[in-house]
């Protein structure tokens, strides 16, 4: 993993090693999230990750836009911005753009990520702004009070759907995959090593990282992802997907996925002598064809990193071209104010 | 280089002076009508006069090819005096086909010029322009008004042509530049910046340039020795203030004007865009000057690009957004939460006709109450106007200095009008524009988020990556002093006060209101924007006329001028012109509390010099008599 070493150096300030803990990305405001909320445990998580990465205080950004999970900002010691619904990577796009010295994260939701900015996400994502994404999935609208979201499922009755949602939901990951996003990955909120390392893997990745967090709202949709995501549901559930491993899952690790024409078949066999033919995931793969196959994967579903791959950055392309021209052209005010064609009118 | 052999004999045709020609070139929207009357201009300005452009395009990029809606205009005043205006009614007009004529016929002035390419004026031509099965206007007598002069221009530029081994389209399109040679001859012009820039255009491509080179010198030829018009034109150069000048149109001013601004405050520019008529030249332009280390993104709608803007603004970057009145209603939203984080972002609203898509080629003044009030909340935001296409750079220089000394968005309002049209603009000394940048931060003991500064009411404006200012912003109210979450109702009246009280404070930087007149007087017209050329003019002429009539300009609109009350005051009367159903006339009439009355016109198009006047002299008469009133 030669980039991501690379990525690191560019990352290490002359200084050396920064001595940061979790507590000093904690801010002084009061956390207001509804007691029990998946939320606290992405932030302690994310609070926890941050001081492991070597990068000061001052130069990570969060940005958040509207919902219960773009409240984030505020209890993190960083800089950040709590902006408005559903433009967080726009803002983010130029924040990037313009000071790529920052490490940036966005922290939205499936509302807000979704649905009214669903269109800004895709575009950040396709033009690999160098940005960490992370979208909390509770498949509700919580601050709203309960209506149901682009990632409810269909006939989901809410506030606003007494009869059952009518809208099909969307797939976070597949969307990621078709905006040729380079780094998609998932992981739960209740599995927080997990996450930590995925979140890790996510800051360390050069482009933009888009992180699907399945995250419970205790309020108006307790026990959202409870089937597949409760601890004791989770190792017959889901699966952890690693690059260059069989796909393997189960408590007993007695069960992995095969190709069956097209479509994965789940396999159950002696953890000491598993089949030959168990698929192998392979996250840097040039095609996103096997990371949308395990992005449609209902059972298990997986979590882990789907894609990892390496293509030029916004802010690359766009300092590059400010290079060039300043190598080409240099900047010259008076030049410029005067154009190419002049008259002189005498006295 | 051209070849001197090639260069026309001097006339031995006699030659009239005159003080000022407007000419108006029309024809499809694929004729090259613009480029014909962009080179008539630079060779106009060459020549000295003083002059003022308005380009008039349709929508549709090709449109059906013959029809009126297809017409593509180029209108042209020149001088040896001052033009504010390209002028009310064309001295000469230059048909292009039927459909031209059809729809600028009625524009032309009574005994005027008009100049036929007959070639064009066939059966199915007329037809297709929506003349009555039959009816040629050449044959019916119902040009008797104007001194017609038929060119059969095609078969003359293939005359010219032949032999060149051009295919008929290749031909067909060099016809342009044997029109604009004719009217070199008429107005005695030198071809030199022409046949230039022809060579450069086609430098590739030898065989265009000899061909382009030919049609222009066989028009000339033609004009001389056919005599069709028998004597020609000559236009004086204008006593214009000595300098160095270049031809600028509002577009291009108003990028250059964001390009200095961001070189004299170091702070690099960010522009975030999405294309729109008739605002993407700016965007166009800014993205030639990378090497200014300009960043231009051209975002995935108006809410991405004003985003973009507000991300880069909050890095400590010139951040901007250009954009027309449907952009602006995308972008509300988001101009509430830089009003409410007190970020510097300048938002250019090139207006143009609307509501809705509206008349996107056509120029209007009524976006003014969007930029003014088009947001939820009480959200003041410093509203800036242009004057004419040069004065767009330095509104725009003006627009960037207050939202980066006063930390707050400021719109600039240009127009369809200033930002194609074109006038001479004396090139400013860069050395000589006002500096600013961004003030230094308190120190760490004594920074707080909204503490304002005394003078300027602005908050610091710490970038992240400087250690030991982390903060959060966000569009939730903010605490005063701290920039916390509050919900606190005295808290909240207070900021709203103080954010209002802030963007009055720029009136401080707004410099004395020039008046064109007396200082007292029976009338007073109150403008704004684009229309600066027009009303001033049309104040000259009444003035000349021995009338008690004056003039202000607005370039600032919120805050307004603090001497503006104190004026109007010395008149029975305040006309406001606008392009619009008087929008300012409201704001002025809400504040001063004047009973002033608005001239206006919603027609897409700019007022004539001669429909203020009108206006006013209708006013005059119903005023009372008064001493010192004429």
């Amino acid at each position: 993993m030669a980039a991501e070493s690379d990525n690191e150096m560019e990352m290490l300030p002359a200084a050396g090693p920064i001595v940061q803990t979790a507590k000093d990305f904690k801010s002084d405001q009061m956390v207001r999230w509804c007691p029990g909320c998946g939320d606290f445990a992405i932030l302690a998580t994310v609070q926890k990750v941050l001081p492991t990465l070597n990068i000061p205080r001052e130069k990570i950004v969060f940005i958040s836009g509207i919902g219960c999970s773009s409240r984030f900002p505020y209890y993190m010691n960083t800089f950040g911005f709590h902006t408005i619904h559903g433009r967080a990577p726009t803002i983010a796009t130029g924040l990037k753009g313009s000071n790529p010295d920052l490490q940036v994260w966005v922290v939205t939701g499936d509302g807000d990520g979704l649905s009214i900015g669903g269109n800004h996400l895709i575009h950040a994502l396709r033009r690999n702004v160098d940005i960490k994404i992370l979208l909390f999935n509770n498949r509700i609208y919580g601050l709203t009070k309960g209506q149901y979201s682009p990632t409810s499922e269909l006939g989901k009755k809410t506030k606003s759907s007494p009869m059952g949602s009518v809208d099909a939901p969307i797939n976070p990951i597949a969307l990621a995959l078709a905006s040729e996003e380079s780094f998609v990955a998932r992981a739960v909120d209740t599995d927080l090593p997990f996450l930590g390392e995925v979140l890790t893997r996510a800051a360390k990745h050069k482009g933009s990282a888009f992180i699907e967090i399945f995250q419970n709202c205790i309020v108006f949709n307790d026990g959202a992802w409870e089937s597949v995501a409760a601890k004791d549901a989770r190792e017959e559930k889901m699966m952890k997907v690693a690059h260059g491993k069989p796909m393997i899952f189960g408590a007993k690790k007695d069960k992995g996925i095969v190709l069956n024409g097209l479509e994965p078949e789940v396999v159950s066999f002696d953890p000491a002598n598993p089949p030959k033919n168990l698929l192998v995931h392979d996250e840097k793969a040039p095609s996103a064809t096997l990371a949308n196959f395990l992005a449609h994967m209902a059972e298990p579903v997986p979590q882990g990193v789907f894609r990892d791959v390496q293509r030029p950055a916004l802010h690359e392309l766009m300092d590059g071209q400010i290079a060039q021209a300043k190598k080409e052209k240099p900047a010259d005010l008076q030049k410029l104010l005067k154009g190419p064609e002049t008259w002189t009118v005498a006295a | 280089m051209s070849d001197a052999s090639t260069q026309p004999k001097p006339s031995t045709l006699p030659i009239e002076e005159i003080e000022s020609a407007v000419i108006r070139f029309a024809g499809d929207s694929g004729d090259g009508i613009q480029l014909t009357g962009m080179q008539f201009t630079t060779t106009t300005a060459f020549a000295g006069n003083d002059l003022s452009t308005f380009p008039d395009f349709p929508a549709e990029i090709r449109a059906p090819v013959g029809t009126t809606a297809g017409v593509s205009g180029f209108q042209i005043q020149f001088s040896s005096r001052q033009v504010l205006t390209p002028g009310d009614a064309p001295d000469v007009f230059v048909a292009m086909n039927p459909a031209a004529m059809k729809a600028n016929i009625k524009d032309v002035k009574k005994g005027g010029m008009v100049i036929v390419n007959k070639d064009t004026f066939t059966a199915a031509n007329l037809k297709k322009a929506g003349y009555e099965e039959g009816k040629n206007p050449l044959e019916d007598g119902s040009l008797s008004d104007f001194r017609v002069i038929t060119v059969e221009l095609g078969r003359l530029t293939r005359n010219a042509l032949e032999g060149m081994g051009l295919s008929a389209t290749e031909t067909e399109r060099c016809k342009n530049f044997f029109a604009l040679g004719m009217m070199y001859w008429l107005y005695d012009r030198p071809m030199e910046a022409t046949l230039k820039w022809i060579e450069a255009k086609f430098k590739k491509n030898p065989k265009f340039v000899e061909a382009n080179h030919k049609a222009l010198h066989a028009g000339n030829a033609y004009a001389e020795t056919a005599e069709i018009f028998g004597h020609h034109f000559r236009v004086r150069k204008a006593p214009i203030k000595p300098g160095v000048y270049r031809n600028i149109t509002g577009n291009e001013a108003t990028a250059l004007g964001f390009v200095a601004a961001s070189s004299v405050s170091g702070l690099p520019l960010w522009l975030g865009s999405y294309p729109i008529t008739p605002a993407s030249d700016v965007l166009h332009e800014l993205s030639k000057h990378k090497a200014f280390g300009v960043k231009t993104f051209q975002a995935e709608d108006e809410i991405a690009a004003i985003g973009s803007a507000i991300g880069a603004a909050f890095a400590g970057h010139l951040a901007l957004t250009t954009t027309s009145g449907p952009g602006v209603a995308l972008k509300t939203e988001a101009i509430g939460l830089a009003v409410m984080t007190e970020l510097p972002v300048v938002i250019l609203n090139v207006q143009r006709g609307g509501p809705s898509t509206g008349l996107p080629t056509k120029t209007e003044q009524a976006d003014l109450f969007q930029a003014l009030y088009g947001r939820n909340g009480e959200s003041p935001v410093p509203v800036l106007a242009a004057a004419t296409p040069g004065d767009c750079f330095l509104m725009a220089y003006e627009a960037c200095r207050l939202a980066v000394k006063y930390m707050t968005p400021v719109f600039l309002l240009t127009d369809g009008y200033l930002a194609n049209g074109s006038e001479p603009w004396m090139i400013p000394d860069a050395a000589a524009l006002t500096k600013f940048g961004r003030e230094a931060l308190p120190a760490l003991a004594d920074f707080k988020l909204y503490k304002r500064d005394p003078e300027t009411m602005a908050r610091p404006w710490p970038i992240p990556g400087t250690a030991g200012y982390e903060h959060r912003l966000g569009g939730i109210e903010k605490q005063d002093i701290t920039g916390n979450i509050s919900y606190d109702p005295d808290n909240h009246e207070r900021m709203v006060r103080l954010r209002a009280a802030k963007v009055n404070k720029i009136a401080q930087d707004i410099p004395p209101t020039e008046i064109l007149g007396e200082k007292k007087g029976k009338v007073l017209l109150v403008g704004w924007g684009g229309t600066y050329g027009a009303i001033t003019a049309a104040v000259q002429n009444l003035q000349k006329a021995g009338k008690s009539v004056s003039s202000v300009h607005l370039r600032h609109i919120n805050p307004l001028p603090p001497d503006l009350g104190d004026i109007m005051a010395g008149f029975e009367h305040v006309i406001v012109p606008e392009l619009n159903m008087g929008q300012l006339l409201k704001v002025l009439r809400a504040k001063y509390l004047v009973p002033a009355t608005g001239l206006n016109k919603i027609k897409g198009q700019p007022f004539k010099v001669s429909e203020i006047e009108a206006g006013v002299d209708a006013i005059l008469p119903k005023l009372k008599k008064t001493e010192g009133g004429k």
